[in-house]
């Protein structure tokens, strides 16, 4: 490996960095000499690496390939705008206290790099380590949470168990009350997990991998994946075709249809899953906190909007929308557990399709068509996972074999049964 | 300050029989009945009403709905408080405290105005380029911006109001009760359809409340509405819904809409809601939702005092007040001419029209023209003086193409400018129904192109902007969508409306200033975030060329209006930067709800006791009576344990479990789900679904079965019985039964629909009382005579049905505890009576209630486990040492396949154990983990977890069950439980502490 993942390398140099003294110096020139923060190349003929979809994950594969595996020669294609998908529609909760150790091995990887990301990317993504706080509700959550913190802890993973009266603290607005249907018992918290600003994830990848050469084709779908006698040659796009020697697939909610251009039939389920936002007001919350009884999430971003989350709606559907009982089943538990929000207004509803395997765990594997590698089924949580999951899957893709934290989320797994089921264990999984 | 000085004699809507008292910014104030406080403030010659996001400039009102951007208000005090308000759609009650937003200390003079100093360093996005060093401050940066931004307040506690729910079914929805909308009713009304008619605001007539220059069949337009109105209301199919907002609308013709029902009233009546939640389904929805005009971007075009020209002419036509007493028209079209002659036919003086167009002529210039006022043809406004409120403009007249000016700048004072863009349609929910939008060149603006769902537009929000245009498609498609629902009739004939003609408009989507643009003053897009025409240039310039980066990147278009005013208009200088046709830069998708909507309206009822009740059993009130502690488990609320008078925790649990093994203990079982299963096929489906054999179970039998998943891992379990021919009992775990339910349907309805077999819950049908010890036979003795107890004749695993305290009941003779144990299930109601005929019968034998604890204990000390405690779905039968319930025989049962992976016989699956700690006494936490090589400090290798872990006083010592790697295998072993503050040493064991020759049961 050239370079490390995490050292603070200056990728710009000169003009192009962004700093407080760029945006002076801009200043003074009315800001009309600011650069692309990307090109919009036209696509070559061949690459040496096509990443197909420009979500966080993928724009982060291409930029480790390139930073990492010093391959110069990649293309991102995405069939909109980068960051289009999931990326630019989750809550943006970023968290490593996951129960398996395979879970918090990847989670943790991401949540270190997560900590030196603006500065290796030189763009504020905003991580935002404000804590997140996850509840207990009852005898039978309170030992579900203690065996999670136990592992947490014994993984060398920070975690702390607060009492009522310390969430109370923390978080005034929550009901703490013990004659309410769902009484907080008590809770953990994982005081470097937090948020982050999706969008500026997206962009900044995407603006340090094109500083690395790699291009990033937006608007340029694909519809067929090339093959010559199991082997991998290119891709069939909107725009004509491209060759490649490696092609690794990061679709999130589409994979499968992706997958089935290669022939492949992945064990993904996609469903629609729901956020909104409430109008901005003042600050009235500071950290996270995430509820799996009563399947709902509460944050509130930097411009005052409370940003909420439920579980998934229960049909499969690629129409990204969800239905309302979902969005009524969530508000009025954001009302039980904060009563304060009732007259604030919901702003904006929307939802994004989700991957999700049988055991609710990722895929970063090779596929039985040599060259070809999928990245996908992060469901309803790999936000948090960005940088981790790219930086891992370039090392998949780079050496055709993957490193340990990948390991174990190969598709061999579904034949094996060596299954890492998170979903008895994390219930709201973001 | 004089009361009401703006006010216009005659003119106006408002009741000025009922004059109104409120306060903004806590001084005081008159309007009157009809007033919005927008309009009202306006009388009174107030203009400074908020200050904007980032750059917390001062700003007045742009418009008189719900796309207000600026003249956001914190309503009311305390918990009936309410945040970002737009002073446009609140209408006035006695006693109304208004206070404006996002300012310290007061609105006049803000420190967070500074901002607007420095605000060369803060371009769109500035927040990406910098605060990154070092990385640990920003948290502290964070926390600054946090509380610059954010807008209003949060009240302080729960909300005291009620809302409420409707669900309805129309034949016809139709949104938007202007002209075309209106028609649409009348006609669609006609053929008899169930039409539901809602609008948005108080009163019905839409735009023709604002006019004072039409006529329809030679009336006023207020009285048509009035007429039309009277005539809705006569139609005993057709419900009318004021100051209703249609929110959102999904899939097959699913809309949601607020009503705000009580909310002008200041307070609710008794048995009133507050606000209203919608939800309608249509066969057809016709949209009449309007267009919104467009504000023109030109240098400082925020100024309080800068506004719509169609809002001008509202405040003069609708609610009689006069917004300047001298203004100056800026305008791209004709339709402003319209305001200017309101203006003067109100008595307000109009200074100027500036158009931008080259040549201006038709009936509206010459009708202004003959009154005497300027127009300056080709120019535009570069200057606007006054910070707080406008005093005067400069005009320069473009250059050739538009983008720049030439020749001197003319000063003229002025104190109202009145500015129009054009119209945007109304197309918000044509577009949430995934319709696809089309650009009319001509109006330089999206309208509804083709339709996805059974819908129509009509009216302004088709782009038909005439007004007898509008009547007669409002005619024609309300009765095409009552035809298509079914009804027969005609469209009737249109009414004869007159108004104004008016010539085409120039789209000049940035006024050109003194200078280039970014360099003096600021050209704002989006108001309410404070986006200019140079922010969404250096977007464009810097690569973020798709609509949503844009969006994103500046922030246009993401404030509470929603970019109602602004997003065209960002649009269009975004595709002039991309030299590129604006329909091919696309449009932003529209995502509901239309306008914020209270939260407390999707909540409805459920909140408090309603939020997801609690499931309580027949007995549950005995319990309280008799002192036990209780605990959730899944919806119900369960006892836990029945503490006697100053007992410990532990001591009440020794005690009951002692007695159950000594005597006898009594156990309220209700909540157990239970599942009624009939048919020919359906110990063939038990086959199926169960991993042990099904087929020969026999009449009076009951059977352990245990379900998987598809990858093998342990489901639920439950004992199911054999009732009758063709028909069986079953039981899950009380959290799993609605699961379990929906798993039987699923697997019967997708995948072996030929079988003949149904499903139904019973779990609320039957009171289950479990009575369990070797004293347990001598009780029931008593109560029961119509049954043989003896172990011959009622053997373990069997049922019988009897008489149990003169209840017809079915006994079930099983166990969880490893004793001689009945449950006695009797229809519901009787639940109470059975349970107290028990006690009263068990005296002499000390009968002991026991709750959930005491049931725990009891099975783990006979190595019982219970789903979701020793498996979390990542556990197989074989883990659990139960291989004796999985059918090597059987073709297929659900999860066979998988077990039969690699992976499932692993030496290093997780196995369930038991654990002795080294000192008897000490009772190992659950969830407390495993490990074989203990270091000084994590991370450290994890072998497993404690899933159950008591002090059993029957074995006189603790006892605890865990699943680790290999663990059949360790048995003997001495391993490390680590925790915060000590390490416990353990010794691995069968999973099995009491009882091991399994003696007891037959008591
Ligand atoms: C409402 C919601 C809330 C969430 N909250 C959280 C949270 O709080 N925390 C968390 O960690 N995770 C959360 N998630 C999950 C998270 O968003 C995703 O797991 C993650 O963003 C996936 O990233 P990605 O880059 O793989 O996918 P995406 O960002 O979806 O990227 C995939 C890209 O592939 C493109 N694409 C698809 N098909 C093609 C094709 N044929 N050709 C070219 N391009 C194609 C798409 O356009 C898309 O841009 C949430 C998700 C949703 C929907």
């Amino acid at each position: 490996m050239k370079g490390s993942a995490n050292g603070m390398r200056a990728l710009r140099g000169g003009a192009s960095r962004y700093s407080i003294f760029a945006l002076a110096r801009n200043a003074l020139s009315y800001h009309e000499n600011w650069q692309k923060a990307w090109r919009s190349p036209e696509p070559k003929p061949e690459y040496d690496v096509i990443i197909v979809g420009g979500g966080g994950h993928g724009l982060a594969t291409a930029y480790y390939l390139a930073s990492v595996h010093g391959i110069r020669n990649i293309a991102v294609v995405e069939k909109g705008w980068v960051g289009g998908g999931n990326t630019g529609r989750n809550t943006t909760i970023i968290r490593s206290n996951y129960l398996w150790d395979e879970s918090a091995g990847i989670y943790e990887h991401a949540l270190k790099l997560w900590e030196g990301m603006s500065q290796e990317l030189n763009f504020n993504v905003m991580f935002s380590q404000r804590g997140v706080l996850t509840l207990a509700h009852s005898e039978h959550e309170l030992k579900e949470m203690r065996r999670r913190v136990e592992a947490i802890r014994l993984n060398g993973i920070d975690s702390e168990v607060m009492s009522p009266a310390q969430i109370k603290q923390l978080v005034p607005i929550i009901d703490t009350n013990p004659g309410i249907r769902y009484p907080v018992m008590g809770g953990f918290i994982q005081r470097r997990g937090g948020t982050a600003r999706h969008d500026a994830v997206a962009w900044g990848y995407a603006r340090a991998a094109d500083d690395l050469g790699v291009d990033i084709i937006q608007n340029c779908e694909v519809t067929g994946i090339l093959r010559d006698g199991g082997k991998v040659t290119g891709i069939e796009t909107n725009r004509g075709t491209i060759k490649a020697k490696k092609v690794g697939v990061v679709t999130a909610g589409h994979s499968g249809v992706v997958a089935s251009m290669a022939g492949l039939n992945l064990p993904i389920d996609s469903r629609p899953l729901q956020a909104l936002v409430s109008e901005p007001i003042k600050p009235c919350i500071d950290t996270v906190v995430m509820s799996n009884a009563v399947h709902m999430y509460i944050s509130q971003s930097d411009k005052g909007e409370l940003v909420f989350g439920a579980g998934v709606d229960s049909y499969n559907s690629y129409s990204q929308r969800g239905s309302i009982p979902t969005v009524e089943g969530l508000l009025a538990a954001a009302v039980e557990l904060y009563p304060i929000v009732s007259r604030l207004r919901v702003l904006r509803t929307w939802g994004g399709i989700v991957d999700t395997c049988p055991d609710a765990s990722p895929i970063i594997s090779k596929t039985p068509v040599d060259g070809l590698y999928f990245n996908c089924g992060w469901g309803t949580g790999g936000f948090k996972a960005t940088p981790g999951s790219g930086h891992v899957f370039a090392d998949l893709i780079a050496r055709d074999e993957p490193n340990a934290i990948a390991a174990p989320f190969s598709l061999k797994r579904f034949e094996t049964g060596y299954l890492i089921d998170e979903h008895g264990a994390a219930g709201v999984a973001h | 300050m004089s009361g009401q000085s703006f006010r216009i004699r005659d003119k106006g809507r408002i009741d000025r029989s009922k004059p109104v008292r409120f306060t903004f910014d806590g001084k005081s104030y008159e309007g009157f009945e009809g007033d919005t406080l927008a309009s009202a403030l306006i009388a009174n010659g107030v203009h400074l009403i908020g200050r904007s996001f980032k750059y917390h400039r001062p700003r007045g009102i742009l418009a008189a709905g719900s796309e207000e951007p600026n003249a956001l208000i914190q309503l009311g005090g305390g918990n009936k408080s309410e945040p970002n308000l737009r002073a446009t759609q609140i209408e006035i009650f006695d006693g109304l405290e208004a206070a404006s937003q996002n300012r310290w200390p007061c609105l006049k003079f803000d420190v967070g105005a500074v901002n607007s100093v420095f605000h060369r360093l803060f371009p769109a996005g500035f927040y990406y380029k910098t605060f990154m060093w070092p990385a640990s401050l920003w948290l502290k940066y964070e926390h600054v911006i946090r509380h610059a931004a954010g807008l209003g307040k949060a009240p302080p506690d729960r909300d005291p109001d009620r809302y409420e729910k409707v669900h309805a079914h129309a034949d016809v929805l139709i949104v938007g009760g202007g002209p075309a909308g209106l028609a649409a009713a009348l006609a669609a009304g006609k053929t008899g359809a169930r039409v539901i008619l809602a609008d948005e605001t108080a009163d019905w007539g839409g735009s023709l409340l604002s006019e004072s220059d039409c006529e329809i069949d030679g009336k006023e337009p207020a009285r048509w509405v009035e007429e039309s109105v009277a005539e809705l209301e006569a139609m005993p199919e057709v419900t009318l819904v004021k100051r209703c907002t249609i929110t959102g609308y999904y899939d097959h013709n699913y809309l949601t809409g607020l009503e705000r029902v009580s909310d002008h009233l200041g307070a609710a009546p008794e048995h009133t809601p507050r606000q209203r939640l919608w939800k309608i389904r249509a066969k057809r929805v016709v949209l009449a939702t309007g267009a919104l005009e467009r504000p023109l971007v030109f240098t400082d075009n925020d100024r309080p005092g800068v506004m719509l020209s169609s809002a001008v002419r509202t405040y003069v036509n609708r609610y009689g007040v006069l917004p300047g007493r001298k203004t100056v028209i800026f305008t791209n079209n004709d339709d402003a001419y319209r305001t200017a002659l309101a203006l003067e036919d109100a008595h307000g003086r109009v200074a100027a029209i500036v158009d931008v167009r080259t040549s201006v002529t038709g009936p509206l210039a010459d009708a202004v023209r003959a009154k005497g006022i300027t127009v300056y043809e080709n120019h535009g406004i570069v200057s606007v003086q006054g910070t707080q409120k406008v005093t005067s403009v400069e005009v320069m007249q473009l250059d050739a193409n538009g983008t720049g000016v030439t020749g001197t700048a003319k000063s003229v004072n002025c104190d109202l400018i009145a500015m129009s863009g054009g119209w945007n349609p109304t197309v918000h929910l044509f577009s949430q129904s995934k319709g696809k939008l089309t650009w009319d060149t001509e109006m330089a603006a999206f309208i509804p192109g083709t339709a996805s769902q059974a819908l129509a537009s009509t009216g302004a929000c088709n782009g038909t902007m005439g007004l007898a245009d509008s009547l007669k498609e409002g005619l024609k498609l309300g009765a095409e969508a009552a035809r298509e629902a079914g009804h027969k009739g005609r469209a009737p004939a249109a009414p004869k409306a007159t108004e104004p003609e008016q010539g085409g408009l120039r789209p000049l989507w940035i006024t050109p200033g003194k200078a280039k643009l970014g360099r003096k003053g600021k050209h704002f897009v989006d108001f309410q975030n404070d986006v200019t025409a140079a922010d969404v240039q250096l977007a464009a310039r810097e690569g973020y060329r798709s609509v949503e980066h844009l969006k994103r990147y500046t922030t246009t278009g993401m404030g509470t209006d929603q970019g109602k005013t602004s997003n065209v208009n960002a649009l269009a200088i975004l595709s002039d930067v991309l030299a590129s046709d604006i329909p091919a830069v696309g449009t932003t998708t529209f995502r509901p709800p239309y306008t914020p909507a209270t939260i407390g309206a999707y909540t409805g009822r459920n909140v408090g006791k309603l939020f997801e009740p609690v499931r309580k059993t027949r007995i549950d009130e005995w319990a309280r009576a008799n002192g036990a502690k209780f605990e959730h488990v899944g919806q119900w609320m369960r006892a836990w344990y029945f503490p006697k008078q100053g007992e410990t925790f532990r001591q009440a649990i020794d005690r009951e479990v002692k007695a159950v093994r000594d005597g006898c203990g009594i156990l309220d079982a209700s909540t157990l789900g239970k599942i009624d299963i009939q048919g020919p096929d359906a110990a063939e489906f038990l086959n199926r679904i169960y991993t042990n054999a099904w087929l020969k179970l026999g009449v009076g039998r009951c059977r352990y079965g245990l379900m998987l998943k598809e990858d093998g891992m342990v489901m639920d379990d439950g004992v199911t019985t054999c009732i009758g021919e063709n028909h069986y009992h079953m039981t899950t775990t009380t959290g799993g039964a609605a699961n379990v339910l929906s798993w039987l349907e699923e697997w019967h309805q997708t995948e072996w629909p030929d079988l003949k077999v149904f499903f139904s819950s019973v779990t609320e049908q039957w009171s289950v009382v479990a009575i369990n010890g070797p004293k347990s036979r001598a009780v029931l003795q008593k109560l029961c005579e119509d049954v043989d107890f003896s172990a011959e004749a009622f053997p373990f695993m069997a049922m019988k049905e009897g008489t149990v305290a003169g209840i017809p009941a079915r006994l079930y003779r099983i166990s969880f505890t490893g004793e001689l144990s009945f449950e006695i299930n009797v229809p519901a109601r009787y639940g109470l009576a059975l349970w107290e005929a028990l006690m009263e019968a068990g005296k002499e034998f000390d009968i002991t209630p026991y709750g959930t604890e005491t049931m725990h204990v009891l099975r783990a000390e006979k190595g019982f486990i219970i789903v979701g405690q020793e498996t979390d779905g990542t556990v197989n039968p074989l883990d659990l040492g139960m291989d004796w319930i999985v059918s090597k025989k059987k073709p297929d049962f659900v999860g066979k396949r998988s077990l039969e992976r690699e992976s499932m016989a692993s030496p290093d699956r997780k196995q369930l154990v038991g654990l002795l700690t080294e000192d008897p006494q000490t009772v190992l936490p659950e969830g407390g983990h495993v490990v074989e090589k203990l270091k000084p400090e994590p991370p450290m290798e994890m072998l497993g977890h404690v899933t159950s872990s008591y002090y059993s006083p029957n074995c006189g010592r603790s006892i605890a069950m865990a699943l680790i790697k290999g663990g059949h295998a360790r048995h003997g072993q001495t391993l490390h439980v680590p925790l915060e503050d000590k390490v416990v040493k353990v010794t691995v064991t069968e999973p099995r502490f009491f009882d091991l020759e399994g003696e007891r049961i037959d008591g």
